[in-house]
């Protein structure tokens, strides 16, 4: 039998790291499983101007480096394992990953979401071939070409603007004829000569054999489509899609309480479950951002402490 | 691993003797770089039965649209001048990578 830690956490995004840090403090011996990469959803964004004391200009990828740190610092565990069943009924709950098995007297699940696809023929194919859920990545492949990006939220119109960077123009397409991205980000958005709007459309389909070549707009008022074919020189375009999150909590699924794929808590992190606790984008709640995430994280963290007696 | 330009990706990669495998990263790519660790790693452990390869897709983007890479991170695998397997984006994990190495050695 292996070691048997006060608290396991999945998942090193915010929520997870915020929690770490917490039970660092409170001396509680931790362990962070993280499958691949610190930082979540977040390492992906461009900017983030909404988490206090943040500088302006920074990054995802900057706010994570120092969270990692500061986690470092109060010494929990590391281990890349993705975690692909829980025994989570007795005092002692087992996590199973792909490398190896995991004790923990409470576990935190901060495992996060993903972007969610659009869900339209062609978009699976061509993943990687000019549809992309990360401009930070990929928006370098668009230098002067065209860009689309689907959605009107803030991660859609933040990362469209980073992408004007990159494209010679960048075309927001989004469902409804009004933008819900905080109204600071929109003033940027409207004064960038850059940038255009499709409004009311949605995208039906994306068409191309082993590049996207062309894609097809429907407008949800009029019911009338419109397809939009690659410049003959460019020969492709770049679709970024931003619409929302996929819940990460499959492995979880008729284990712990649910709605629609996120985990239910209490205020205080608490699932159904003794000892395990949810925190982040991965819980059933109304706002889902960095500074929710570090809340909920922490919370997680001192009622892991207060259920450890 | 063998670091690939433009100019050397020809030689090194689609007029290679075997299998050539392939990571194709980028500066501003955050996945790429958490998985780099593990492909030095499968570089030390494999690295005589198969040939390693990077290249840096932001200094050469071109080439990797050439070779329809318009994503990051992809891990291929080349062999006589074309790619036979490859892993896109989210499909590229520590295990998986691994995996399709021990498929082609």
């Amino acid at each position: 039998m292996g070691k048997v830690y006060d608290v396991i956490i999945i998942g090193a995004g915010p929520a997870g790291l915020s929690a770490a840090l917490y039970a660092g403090r409170a001396r509680l011996s931790t362990l962070i499983v993280e499958k691949i990469k610190d930082g979540g959803q977040i390492v992906i964004t461009d900017e983030i101007e909404n988490y206090p004391g943040g500088e302006p200009g920074e990054s995802g990828p900057s706010l994570i480096k120092k969270m990692v740190a500061q986690v470092a610092h109060f010494g929990a565990e590391r281990v890349a394992d993705t975690i692909v069943d829980a025994e989570l009924g007795g005092e002692v709950k087992k996590l199973i990953g792909q490398k190896g098995e995991y004790l923990g007297k409470t576990v935190i699940i901060a495992t996060g979401a993903s972007p969610k696809p659009i869900g339209c023929p062609g978009e699976k194919e061509l993943v990687g071939r000019g549809v992309s859920y990360c401009a930070t990545c990929d928006g370098n492949f668009f230098q002067d070409m065209e860009i689309f990006v689907v959605g009107g939220g803030d991660s859609a119109i933040q990362e469209a603007l980073y992408l004007t960077k990159f494209g010679r123009k960048v075309t927001v397409i989004h469902r409804r004829d009004a933008l819900r991205a905080a109204k600071s980000i929109q003033e940027k958005a409207f004064a960038n000569p850059k940038i255009e709007f499709m409004w009311d459309s949605v995208v039906a389909e994306l068409k191309g054999k082993d590049i996207l070549t062309g894609m097809v707009v429907k407008n949800v008022k009029t019911g009338e489509t419109r397809e939009i074919v690659a410049d003959e020189e460019d020969g492709t375009f770049g679709v970024f899609v931003f619409i929302g999150y996929d819940p990460q909590a499959r492995v979880f699924e008729g284990k712990l309480d649910m709605d629609r794929g996120c985990i239910k808590t209490d205020e205080n992190m608490h699932t159904n479950i003794p000892g395990v606790f949810a925190a982040g984008d991965i819980r059933v709640k109304s706002l889902r951002q960095v500074v929710t995430a570090a809340a909920d994280g922490a919370i997680a963290a001192v009622e892991c402490e207060k259920y450890l007696g | 691993m063998v670091e690939l330009t433009k100019e050397n990706f020809e030689e090194e990669v689609l007029k290679a003797e075997g299998k050539v495998f392939v990571d194709f990263y980028g500066d501003g790519c955050v996945p790429c770089q958490a998985l780099m660790p593990f492909v030095h790693e499968y570089a030390e452990t494999y690295g005589e039965k198969i040939k390693f390869c990077a290249l840096n897709t932001t200094k050469a983007r071109r080439l990797a649209i050439a070779q329809r890479v318009l994503g990051l991170p992809v891990m291929a695998v080349y062999q006589n001048g074309g790619k036979i397997d490859e892993l896109i984006k989210d499909d590229c994990t520590a295990e998986s990578i691994e995996q399709m190495i021990k498929k082609h050695i």
